[in-house]
Protein backbone atom coordinates (compact mmCIF):
# COMPACT_ATOMS: atom_id res chain seq x y z
CA UNK A 1 0.00 0.00 0.00
CA UNK A 2 1.56 3.68 -1.20
CA UNK A 3 1.95 5.99 2.21
CA UNK A 4 3.04 8.95 -0.13
CA UNK A 5 2.09 9.63 -3.80
CA UNK A 6 4.32 12.78 -5.31
CA UNK A 7 2.98 13.97 -8.77
CA UNK A 8 4.70 16.23 -10.64
CA UNK A 9 6.50 17.76 -8.09
CA UNK A 10 9.01 21.22 -9.04
CA UNK A 11 10.36 23.96 -6.29
CA UNK A 12 12.21 26.76 -6.97
CA UNK A 13 14.69 28.61 -5.28
CA UNK A 14 14.39 32.52 -5.99
CA UNK A 15 13.80 31.47 -9.55
CA UNK A 16 16.43 28.78 -10.10
CA UNK A 17 14.76 25.10 -10.39
CA UNK A 18 16.29 23.20 -7.75
CA UNK A 19 13.29 19.98 -8.26
CA UNK A 20 12.30 19.33 -11.72
CA UNK A 21 8.77 17.36 -11.84
CA UNK A 22 9.66 14.67 -9.57
CA UNK A 23 6.77 11.51 -9.39
CA UNK A 24 6.93 8.63 -7.13
CA UNK A 25 5.08 6.87 -4.95
CA UNK A 26 6.64 5.26 -1.84
CA UNK A 27 5.39 1.88 0.02
CA UNK A 28 4.36 1.39 3.15
CA UNK A 29 7.07 -0.46 5.78
CA UNK A 30 9.82 0.60 3.80
CA UNK A 31 12.97 2.09 4.55
CA UNK A 32 14.16 4.19 1.66
CA UNK A 33 17.58 6.04 1.14
CA UNK A 34 17.29 9.65 -0.72
CA UNK A 35 20.65 9.63 -2.05
CA UNK A 36 22.20 12.42 -4.83
CA UNK A 37 25.32 15.03 -4.75
CA UNK A 38 25.15 17.91 -3.36
CA UNK A 39 22.61 20.69 -4.23
CA UNK A 40 20.85 17.74 -5.65
CA UNK A 41 17.50 19.22 -4.03
CA UNK A 42 17.46 16.54 -1.54
CA UNK A 43 16.13 18.76 2.09
CA UNK A 44 14.50 20.55 -0.45
CA UNK A 45 12.35 17.53 -1.67
CA UNK A 46 11.40 16.73 1.73
CA UNK A 47 10.57 20.20 2.68
CA UNK A 48 8.47 20.76 -0.15
CA UNK A 49 6.63 17.18 0.40
CA UNK A 50 6.26 18.39 4.50
CA UNK A 51 4.77 22.12 2.47
CA UNK A 52 8.26 23.81 4.46
CA UNK A 53 9.16 25.06 0.76
CA UNK A 54 6.70 26.59 -1.69
CA UNK A 55 6.39 24.00 -4.85
CA UNK A 56 5.59 25.49 -8.15
CA UNK A 57 3.56 22.72 -9.17
CA UNK A 58 2.57 19.17 -8.24
CA UNK A 59 -0.03 17.34 -5.66
CA UNK A 60 1.57 15.48 -2.56
CA UNK A 61 -0.86 12.56 -1.21
CA UNK A 62 -0.58 10.93 2.04
CA UNK A 63 -2.30 7.77 2.85
CA UNK A 64 -3.92 7.35 -0.50
CA UNK A 65 -5.66 10.59 0.62
CA UNK A 66 -7.72 9.08 3.68
CA UNK A 67 -6.26 11.46 6.39
CA UNK A 68 -7.01 14.77 6.37
CA UNK A 69 -5.05 15.59 9.35
CA UNK A 70 -1.44 14.13 8.29
CA UNK A 71 0.12 16.14 10.66
CA UNK A 72 0.65 13.55 13.82
CA UNK A 73 0.78 10.55 11.14
CA UNK A 74 4.47 12.58 9.41
CA UNK A 75 7.24 12.66 11.63
CA UNK A 76 10.33 14.99 10.57
CA UNK A 77 14.01 14.71 11.59
CA UNK A 78 15.41 18.37 10.90
CA UNK A 79 19.08 18.79 10.45
CA UNK A 80 20.92 19.00 13.34
CA UNK A 81 22.81 22.78 12.16
CA UNK A 82 19.32 23.92 12.09
CA UNK A 83 18.35 24.64 15.54
CA UNK A 84 20.37 26.55 18.17
CA UNK A 85 21.87 24.18 20.73
CA UNK A 86 22.28 27.27 23.27
CA UNK A 87 18.43 27.70 23.47
CA UNK A 88 17.63 27.34 27.04
CA UNK A 89 16.11 24.17 27.46
CA UNK A 90 17.38 20.70 28.19
CA UNK A 91 17.22 16.90 26.56
CA UNK A 92 13.98 16.00 27.99
CA UNK A 93 11.71 19.40 26.92
CA UNK A 94 13.07 18.98 23.27
CA UNK A 95 11.93 15.03 23.33
CA UNK A 96 8.66 16.39 24.17
CA UNK A 97 8.16 19.06 21.88
CA UNK A 98 7.45 15.87 19.47
CA UNK A 99 3.96 15.46 21.21
CA UNK A 100 3.19 19.22 21.07
CA UNK A 101 1.24 18.76 17.89
CA UNK A 102 -1.18 16.00 20.09
CA UNK A 103 -1.42 18.16 23.17
CA UNK A 104 -3.18 21.12 21.50
CA UNK A 105 -4.13 24.91 22.30
CA UNK A 106 -4.00 26.24 25.92
CA UNK A 107 -2.81 22.56 27.07
CA UNK A 108 0.50 22.30 28.63
CA UNK A 109 2.75 19.41 28.74
CA UNK A 110 2.18 16.99 32.39
CA UNK A 111 3.75 13.97 33.97
CA UNK A 112 2.01 11.40 31.15
CA UNK A 113 3.84 13.46 28.55
CA UNK A 114 7.24 13.67 30.24
CA UNK A 115 7.05 9.54 30.69
CA UNK A 116 6.73 9.43 27.34
CA UNK A 117 9.30 11.51 26.46
CA UNK A 118 11.64 9.32 28.88
CA UNK A 119 10.48 6.46 27.71
CA UNK A 120 11.89 7.69 24.06
CA UNK A 121 15.15 8.29 25.25
CA UNK A 122 15.87 4.91 26.85
CA UNK A 123 15.32 4.08 23.60
CA UNK A 124 18.03 5.94 21.80
CA UNK A 125 19.79 5.70 25.30
CA UNK A 126 19.74 8.73 26.62
CA UNK A 127 18.11 8.52 29.52
CA UNK A 128 21.14 9.49 31.86
CA UNK A 129 21.07 12.67 30.00
CA UNK A 130 17.27 13.85 30.32
CA UNK A 131 17.83 16.89 32.30
CA UNK A 132 20.88 18.30 30.29
CA UNK A 133 21.20 21.31 29.20
CA UNK A 134 20.87 20.83 25.49
CA UNK A 135 24.49 22.96 24.84
CA UNK A 136 26.03 20.57 26.63
CA UNK A 137 25.95 17.46 24.31
CA UNK A 138 28.28 16.25 21.21
CA UNK A 139 26.67 15.91 18.06
CA UNK A 140 26.04 12.38 18.27
CA UNK A 141 23.39 12.79 21.13
CA UNK A 142 22.53 15.63 19.47
CA UNK A 143 21.18 13.60 16.88
CA UNK A 144 20.00 10.80 19.13
CA UNK A 145 17.98 13.32 21.18
CA UNK A 146 15.87 14.44 17.64
CA UNK A 147 15.44 10.59 16.54
CA UNK A 148 14.08 10.23 20.22
CA UNK A 149 11.90 13.46 19.61
CA UNK A 150 10.77 11.70 16.67
CA UNK A 151 10.15 8.23 18.36
CA UNK A 152 7.83 10.20 20.67
CA UNK A 153 5.46 11.51 18.30
CA UNK A 154 4.64 8.04 17.07
CA UNK A 155 4.37 8.83 13.54
CA UNK A 156 3.66 6.42 10.75
CA UNK A 157 5.65 7.96 7.72
CA UNK A 158 9.34 9.75 9.34
CA UNK A 159 11.57 11.83 6.99
CA UNK A 160 15.24 12.08 8.53
CA UNK A 161 17.20 15.00 6.87
CA UNK A 162 21.16 13.57 6.88
CA UNK A 163 21.25 11.73 10.62
CA UNK A 164 24.13 9.95 9.94
CA UNK A 165 25.95 12.95 8.93
CA UNK A 166 28.67 13.65 11.56
CA UNK A 167 27.92 11.15 14.06
CA UNK A 168 29.86 8.49 16.22
CA UNK A 169 29.83 5.12 15.97
CA UNK A 170 27.72 4.67 18.73
CA UNK A 171 25.33 6.76 17.68
CA UNK A 172 25.11 5.42 13.69
CA UNK A 173 24.23 1.94 15.52
CA UNK A 174 21.31 3.37 17.57
CA UNK A 175 19.79 5.05 14.68
CA UNK A 176 20.18 2.07 12.47
CA UNK A 177 18.57 -0.06 15.26
CA UNK A 178 15.83 2.72 16.00
CA UNK A 179 15.08 2.65 11.92
CA UNK A 180 15.13 -1.49 12.15
CA UNK A 181 12.74 -1.21 14.48
CA UNK A 182 10.50 1.33 12.84
CA UNK A 183 10.22 -0.82 10.01
CA UNK A 184 9.38 -3.80 12.08
CA UNK A 185 6.63 -1.95 13.26
CA UNK A 186 5.44 -1.53 9.89
CA UNK A 187 6.49 2.46 9.64
CA UNK A 188 7.88 3.67 6.54
CA UNK A 189 10.95 6.22 6.69
CA UNK A 190 12.90 7.89 4.36
CA UNK A 191 16.51 8.80 4.79
CA UNK A 192 18.46 11.54 3.54
CA UNK A 193 22.28 9.63 3.40
CA UNK A 194 25.51 10.78 2.08
CA UNK A 195 27.67 7.57 2.61
CA UNK A 196 27.10 5.40 -0.36
CA UNK A 197 29.78 2.55 0.76
CA UNK A 198 26.36 1.96 3.60
CA UNK A 199 23.75 2.47 1.61
CA UNK A 200 22.90 -1.09 0.23
CA UNK A 201 23.40 -2.11 3.79
CA UNK A 202 20.81 -0.07 5.41
CA UNK A 203 18.25 1.07 3.15
CA UNK A 204 16.05 -1.63 1.09
CA UNK A 205 14.69 1.12 -1.45
CA UNK A 206 16.49 4.29 -2.83
CA UNK A 207 15.32 7.01 -4.77
CA UNK A 208 18.33 8.81 -6.80
CA UNK A 209 17.73 12.80 -6.98
CA UNK A 210 19.40 15.32 -9.20
CA UNK A 211 17.15 17.87 -9.48
CA UNK A 212 15.00 15.18 -11.40
CA UNK A 213 14.19 12.00 -10.56
CA UNK A 214 16.62 9.52 -11.41
CA UNK A 215 15.63 6.41 -10.68
CA UNK A 216 13.58 5.06 -7.38
CA UNK A 217 13.34 1.21 -6.29
CA UNK A 218 14.18 -1.63 -4.36
CA UNK A 219 18.09 -0.88 -3.68
CA UNK A 220 19.29 -3.60 -6.10
CA UNK A 221 17.56 -2.37 -8.72
CA UNK A 222 18.08 1.11 -8.65
CA UNK A 223 21.42 1.47 -6.50
CA UNK A 224 23.48 0.54 -10.11
CA UNK A 225 26.59 1.75 -11.44
CA UNK A 226 24.52 2.81 -14.67
CA UNK A 227 22.02 5.16 -12.71
CA UNK A 228 24.90 5.86 -9.73
CA UNK A 229 26.57 7.69 -12.77
CA UNK A 230 23.38 9.56 -13.84
CA UNK A 231 22.95 10.95 -10.70
CA UNK A 232 26.61 12.57 -10.27
CA UNK A 233 27.43 13.18 -13.96
CA UNK A 234 29.74 10.46 -14.01
CA UNK A 235 32.21 11.76 -11.36
CA UNK A 236 32.38 8.45 -9.94
CA UNK A 237 34.56 6.08 -9.91
CA UNK A 238 33.40 1.65 -9.65
CA UNK A 239 35.73 0.56 -7.37
CA UNK A 240 34.54 -3.26 -7.51
CA UNK A 241 31.50 -5.57 -7.53
CA UNK A 242 30.10 -8.79 -6.09
CA UNK A 243 26.59 -9.39 -5.39
CA UNK A 244 26.60 -8.25 -1.39
CA UNK A 245 29.51 -5.86 -1.39
CA UNK A 246 29.63 -2.87 -3.69
CA UNK A 247 31.97 -0.11 -2.92
CA UNK A 248 32.28 3.43 -4.54
CA UNK A 249 34.75 6.07 -4.41
CA UNK A 250 32.78 9.68 -5.38
CA UNK A 251 35.04 11.90 -7.04
CA UNK B 1 0.05 57.68 44.59
CA UNK B 2 3.35 60.08 44.81
CA UNK B 3 4.43 61.24 41.67
CA UNK B 4 8.21 59.42 41.98
CA UNK B 5 5.38 56.63 42.59
CA UNK B 6 3.78 56.69 39.96
CA UNK B 7 7.08 57.30 37.57
CA UNK B 8 8.23 54.13 39.27
CA UNK B 9 5.46 52.27 38.52
CA UNK B 10 5.21 53.45 35.08
CA UNK B 11 9.26 52.61 34.60
CA UNK B 12 8.45 48.73 36.39
CA UNK B 13 5.91 48.04 33.50
CA UNK B 14 7.84 49.17 30.79
CA UNK B 15 10.39 46.78 32.31
CA UNK B 16 8.28 43.93 32.42
CA UNK B 17 6.63 44.35 28.88
CA UNK B 18 9.72 44.89 27.02
CA UNK B 19 11.52 42.29 29.12
CA UNK B 20 9.00 39.49 28.36
CA UNK B 21 8.89 40.54 25.13
CA UNK B 22 12.73 40.87 24.53
CA UNK B 23 13.08 36.88 25.41
CA UNK B 24 11.33 35.88 22.34
CA UNK B 25 13.60 38.71 20.24
CA UNK B 26 16.56 37.10 21.59
CA UNK B 27 16.47 33.78 20.78
CA UNK B 28 14.51 34.80 17.38
CA UNK B 29 17.48 36.57 16.63
CA UNK B 30 15.40 39.48 16.02
CA UNK B 31 17.15 42.02 17.44
CA UNK B 32 17.67 44.26 14.63
CA UNK B 33 13.60 44.00 14.64
CA UNK B 34 13.36 45.73 17.73
CA UNK B 35 15.30 48.62 16.41
CA UNK B 36 13.21 48.97 13.10
CA UNK B 37 10.13 48.50 14.63
CA UNK B 38 10.76 50.90 17.55
CA UNK B 39 11.52 53.65 14.98
CA UNK B 40 8.80 52.73 12.59
CA UNK B 41 5.93 52.64 15.22
CA UNK B 42 6.15 56.72 14.94
CA UNK B 43 4.57 56.67 11.64
CA UNK B 44 1.75 54.61 12.95
CA UNK B 45 1.44 57.13 15.54
CA UNK B 46 1.57 60.10 13.23
CA UNK B 47 -0.87 58.36 10.78
CA UNK B 48 -3.25 57.58 13.32
CA UNK B 49 -3.08 60.97 14.76
CA UNK B 50 -3.62 62.16 11.21
CA UNK B 51 -7.11 59.60 11.00
CA UNK B 52 -8.33 60.00 14.67
CA UNK B 53 -6.70 63.71 15.48
CA UNK B 54 -6.54 62.58 18.71
CA UNK B 55 -3.43 60.83 21.12
CA UNK B 56 -5.39 58.87 22.85
CA UNK B 57 -4.36 55.05 23.34
CA UNK B 58 -6.57 53.43 21.35
CA UNK B 59 -5.86 55.02 17.91
CA UNK B 60 -2.10 55.10 19.05
CA UNK B 61 -1.96 51.36 19.82
CA UNK B 62 -3.57 50.47 16.33
CA UNK B 63 -1.31 52.59 14.68
CA UNK B 64 1.49 51.07 15.88
CA UNK B 65 -0.07 47.60 15.25
CA UNK B 66 -0.21 48.41 11.45
CA UNK B 67 3.10 50.03 11.48
CA UNK B 68 4.76 47.39 12.84
CA UNK B 69 2.85 44.80 11.04
CA UNK B 70 3.99 46.76 7.86
CA UNK B 71 7.39 46.74 8.41
CA UNK B 72 7.56 43.11 9.85
CA UNK B 73 5.39 42.39 6.16
CA UNK B 74 7.67 43.97 3.96
CA UNK B 75 11.07 42.65 5.62
CA UNK B 76 9.38 39.57 4.83
CA UNK B 77 8.80 40.21 1.19
CA UNK B 78 11.96 41.52 0.81
CA UNK B 79 13.76 39.32 1.75
CA UNK B 80 11.93 36.79 -0.10
CA UNK B 81 12.93 38.45 -3.29
CA UNK B 82 16.33 37.80 -2.73
CA UNK B 83 17.64 41.00 -0.43
CA UNK B 84 19.79 40.54 2.85
CA UNK B 85 18.27 40.45 5.75
CA UNK B 86 19.81 43.33 7.47
CA UNK B 87 19.56 45.28 4.35
CA UNK B 88 15.88 44.78 4.24
CA UNK B 89 15.32 46.11 7.60
CA UNK B 90 17.72 48.84 7.45
CA UNK B 91 15.95 49.95 4.05
CA UNK B 92 12.22 49.37 4.93
CA UNK B 93 12.90 51.16 8.70
CA UNK B 94 14.67 54.20 7.90
CA UNK B 95 12.37 54.93 4.87
CA UNK B 96 9.07 54.49 7.00
CA UNK B 97 10.27 56.26 10.43
CA UNK B 98 11.36 58.86 7.37
CA UNK B 99 8.33 59.51 6.26
CA UNK B 100 7.01 59.66 9.73
CA UNK B 101 9.53 62.46 10.38
CA UNK B 102 7.98 64.41 7.52
CA UNK B 103 4.30 63.97 8.11
CA UNK B 104 5.60 65.27 11.85
CA UNK B 105 7.11 68.26 10.86
CA UNK B 106 4.80 69.54 7.78
CA UNK B 107 1.08 68.21 9.50
CA UNK B 108 1.08 67.68 12.88
CA UNK B 109 3.85 70.47 14.23
CA UNK B 110 2.15 71.91 16.26
CA UNK B 111 0.73 69.16 18.63
CA UNK B 112 3.06 67.70 21.71
CA UNK B 113 4.07 64.99 19.26
CA UNK B 114 7.96 66.07 18.12
CA UNK B 115 11.35 64.04 17.24
CA UNK B 116 13.29 64.50 19.87
CA UNK B 117 10.19 63.39 22.24
CA UNK B 118 9.74 60.33 19.95
CA UNK B 119 13.52 59.36 20.35
CA UNK B 120 14.14 60.07 23.99
CA UNK B 121 10.60 60.01 25.87
CA UNK B 122 9.62 62.41 28.74
CA UNK B 123 8.84 59.86 31.94
CA UNK B 124 8.38 63.29 34.10
CA UNK B 125 5.79 64.53 32.45
CA UNK B 126 3.76 61.20 32.63
CA UNK B 127 2.12 61.62 36.20
CA UNK B 128 0.81 64.65 35.09
CA UNK B 129 -1.70 63.62 31.81
CA UNK B 130 -4.02 61.90 33.91
CA UNK B 131 -7.31 60.13 33.23
CA UNK B 132 -10.39 59.77 35.93
CA UNK B 133 -10.72 55.84 36.45
CA UNK B 134 -14.36 55.08 38.18
CA UNK B 135 -13.54 53.46 41.79
CA UNK B 136 -9.64 53.99 41.36
CA UNK B 137 -9.42 57.76 40.94
CA UNK B 138 -6.97 59.81 38.74
CA UNK B 139 -4.42 57.60 36.39
CA UNK B 140 -1.67 58.56 34.27
CA UNK B 141 -3.36 57.44 30.67
CA UNK B 142 0.74 56.25 29.39
CA UNK B 143 0.74 54.16 32.99
CA UNK B 144 -2.89 52.83 32.02
CA UNK B 145 -1.89 51.78 28.57
CA UNK B 146 1.10 50.45 29.83
CA UNK B 147 -0.80 47.97 32.38
CA UNK B 148 -3.04 46.97 29.65
CA UNK B 149 0.16 46.27 27.29
CA UNK B 150 2.14 44.37 29.74
CA UNK B 151 -1.25 42.33 31.12
CA UNK B 152 -1.47 41.29 27.10
CA UNK B 153 2.11 40.60 26.60
CA UNK B 154 2.17 38.18 29.81
CA UNK B 155 -0.75 36.48 28.68
CA UNK B 156 -0.39 35.88 25.07
CA UNK B 157 3.22 34.72 26.06
CA UNK B 158 1.93 32.34 28.90
CA UNK B 159 -1.29 30.75 27.20
CA UNK B 160 0.96 29.76 23.95
CA UNK B 161 4.31 29.45 25.96
CA UNK B 162 4.90 25.58 24.36
CA UNK B 163 3.97 27.31 21.21
CA UNK B 164 6.41 30.15 21.40
CA UNK B 165 9.03 27.52 22.61
CA UNK B 166 8.62 25.04 19.69
CA UNK B 167 8.36 27.71 17.12
CA UNK B 168 11.06 29.66 18.12
CA UNK B 169 13.47 26.84 19.12
CA UNK B 170 12.48 24.72 15.58
CA UNK B 171 10.38 26.48 13.40
CA UNK B 172 10.87 23.25 10.57
CA UNK B 173 9.38 20.66 13.16
CA UNK B 174 6.76 23.09 14.35
CA UNK B 175 5.78 23.84 11.26
CA UNK B 176 5.74 20.07 10.04
CA UNK B 177 3.05 19.31 12.96
CA UNK B 178 1.19 21.69 11.91
CA UNK B 179 1.61 24.58 14.53
CA UNK B 180 1.27 28.12 11.91
CA UNK B 181 4.76 29.57 12.10
CA UNK B 182 4.30 32.44 10.18
CA UNK B 183 1.01 33.68 11.97
CA UNK B 184 3.10 33.49 15.11
CA UNK B 185 5.65 35.69 13.74
CA UNK B 186 3.35 38.16 12.96
CA UNK B 187 1.74 37.93 16.22
CA UNK B 188 5.15 38.35 17.68
CA UNK B 189 5.67 41.34 15.60
CA UNK B 190 2.04 42.98 16.65
CA UNK B 191 3.75 42.11 20.71
CA UNK B 192 6.56 44.37 19.79
CA UNK B 193 5.12 46.96 18.32
CA UNK B 194 2.63 47.71 20.78
CA UNK B 195 4.86 47.22 23.59
CA UNK B 196 7.28 49.50 21.90
CA UNK B 197 4.39 52.13 21.65
CA UNK B 198 3.50 51.83 24.97
CA UNK B 199 6.78 52.78 26.11
CA UNK B 200 7.21 55.39 23.66
CA UNK B 201 5.70 58.32 25.90
CA UNK B 202 8.26 57.01 28.98
CA UNK B 203 11.50 56.02 27.50
CA UNK B 204 10.90 57.08 23.22
CA UNK B 205 11.90 55.10 20.72
CA UNK B 206 15.75 54.55 21.25
CA UNK B 207 15.96 53.68 24.79
CA UNK B 208 12.75 51.32 24.02
CA UNK B 209 15.52 48.89 22.27
CA UNK B 210 18.00 48.70 25.00
CA UNK B 211 14.82 47.69 27.65
CA UNK B 212 13.94 45.23 24.96
CA UNK B 213 17.26 43.42 24.61
CA UNK B 214 19.88 44.31 27.26
CA UNK B 215 17.70 42.83 30.17
CA UNK B 216 16.73 39.59 28.00
CA UNK B 217 20.09 39.36 26.59
CA UNK B 218 21.92 39.90 30.51
CA UNK B 219 18.95 36.42 31.52
CA UNK B 220 20.57 34.58 28.81
CA UNK B 221 23.28 34.52 30.83
CA UNK B 222 21.90 33.66 34.13
CA UNK B 223 19.77 30.39 32.99
CA UNK B 224 19.16 27.69 31.10
CA UNK B 225 15.43 27.35 31.69
CA UNK B 226 13.21 29.43 29.09
CA UNK B 227 10.39 30.34 32.65
CA UNK B 228 13.18 31.27 33.97
CA UNK B 229 14.96 33.34 31.25
CA UNK B 230 11.44 35.34 31.53
CA UNK B 231 11.04 35.99 35.06
CA UNK B 232 14.84 37.20 34.92
CA UNK B 233 14.46 39.01 32.04
CA UNK B 234 11.03 40.76 33.05
CA UNK B 235 13.13 41.14 36.89
CA UNK B 236 16.46 43.05 35.41
CA UNK B 237 13.71 45.48 33.29
CA UNK B 238 12.52 46.45 36.54
CA UNK B 239 15.65 46.83 38.69
CA UNK B 240 16.72 48.76 35.58
CA UNK B 241 13.83 51.61 34.90
CA UNK B 242 13.87 51.68 39.30
CA UNK B 243 18.49 52.09 39.67
CA UNK B 244 17.82 54.27 36.30
CA UNK B 245 15.24 56.74 38.24
CA UNK B 246 17.22 56.36 41.55
CA UNK B 247 20.20 57.53 39.56
CA UNK B 248 18.87 60.23 37.41
CA UNK B 249 17.55 62.35 40.33
CA UNK B 250 20.84 62.08 41.99
CA UNK B 251 23.07 63.65 38.99
CA UNK B 252 20.16 65.67 38.08
CA UNK B 253 19.57 63.90 34.34
CA UNK B 254 17.65 62.23 31.85
CA UNK B 255 15.49 59.17 33.42
CA UNK B 256 15.17 57.42 29.88
CA UNK B 257 19.53 57.79 29.52
CA UNK B 258 20.09 56.48 33.10
CA UNK B 259 17.45 53.42 32.56
CA UNK B 260 19.11 52.63 29.50
CA UNK B 261 22.55 52.79 30.99
CA UNK B 262 21.67 50.36 34.22
CA UNK B 263 20.63 48.02 31.42
CA UNK B 264 23.74 47.96 30.15
CA UNK B 265 25.20 48.04 33.35
CA UNK B 266 23.38 44.51 34.38
CA UNK B 267 24.45 43.09 31.14
CA UNK B 268 28.08 43.87 32.09
CA UNK B 269 27.65 42.35 35.58
CA UNK B 270 25.91 39.44 34.39
CA UNK B 271 28.82 39.25 31.40
CA UNK B 272 31.47 38.66 33.84
CA UNK B 273 29.81 37.07 37.05
CA UNK B 274 26.58 35.26 35.89
CA UNK B 275 27.39 31.88 37.23
CA UNK B 276 25.96 30.02 34.27
CA UNK B 277 27.41 31.49 30.97
CA UNK B 278 29.70 34.52 33.06
CA UNK B 279 33.49 34.65 31.60
CA UNK B 280 34.66 33.93 35.01
CA UNK B 281 32.63 31.10 35.35
CA UNK B 282 33.46 29.55 32.05
CA UNK B 283 36.96 30.31 32.96
CA UNK B 284 36.94 28.60 36.52
CA UNK B 285 34.63 25.57 34.21
CA UNK B 286 38.03 25.46 31.58
CA UNK B 287 40.14 25.39 34.46
CA UNK B 288 38.49 22.20 35.98
CA UNK B 289 38.60 20.53 32.91
CA UNK B 290 42.33 20.83 32.53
Amino acid sequence: MSVLTVQNLSSAYEKKLVLDSLTFSVNEGTLTGIVGPNGAGKSTMIKAILGLQPKISGSIEFFNGNEKKINQRVGYVPQRGAVDWDFPTNVLDVVTMGLYGQIGWLRFPNKKHRQLALEALEKVSMSDFAHRQISQLSGGQQQRVFLARALVQDADLYFMDEPFAGVDAKTEKTIISVLKELIDLGKTVMVVHHDLQTVPYYFDHVLLLNKELIAHGPTNETFTPSYLAQTYGGAIQWLGRDNNDRSFVQQ
Amino acid sequence: MSYAGWILLTGALVGISCGLTGVLLILRKMAMMADAISHTVLLGIVAAYLVSSSLDGGSMLIGAMLAGLLTAWLVQWFESSGINTDAAIGVVFTTLFSIGVILISTSVGNVHLDVNHALMGEISFIPWNVIELPLIGPVPSATLLLLIVTIIVALVILLFFKEWKITTFDPALAASLGFPVLLMHYVFMTLVSVTTVAAFDAVGAIMVVAMLITPAASANLWTDRLSHMFLLSALFGVASSSMGYVVAIWLNTSISGSMAFSTGLIFLISYFFAPKHGQIAKRVYKTNEI
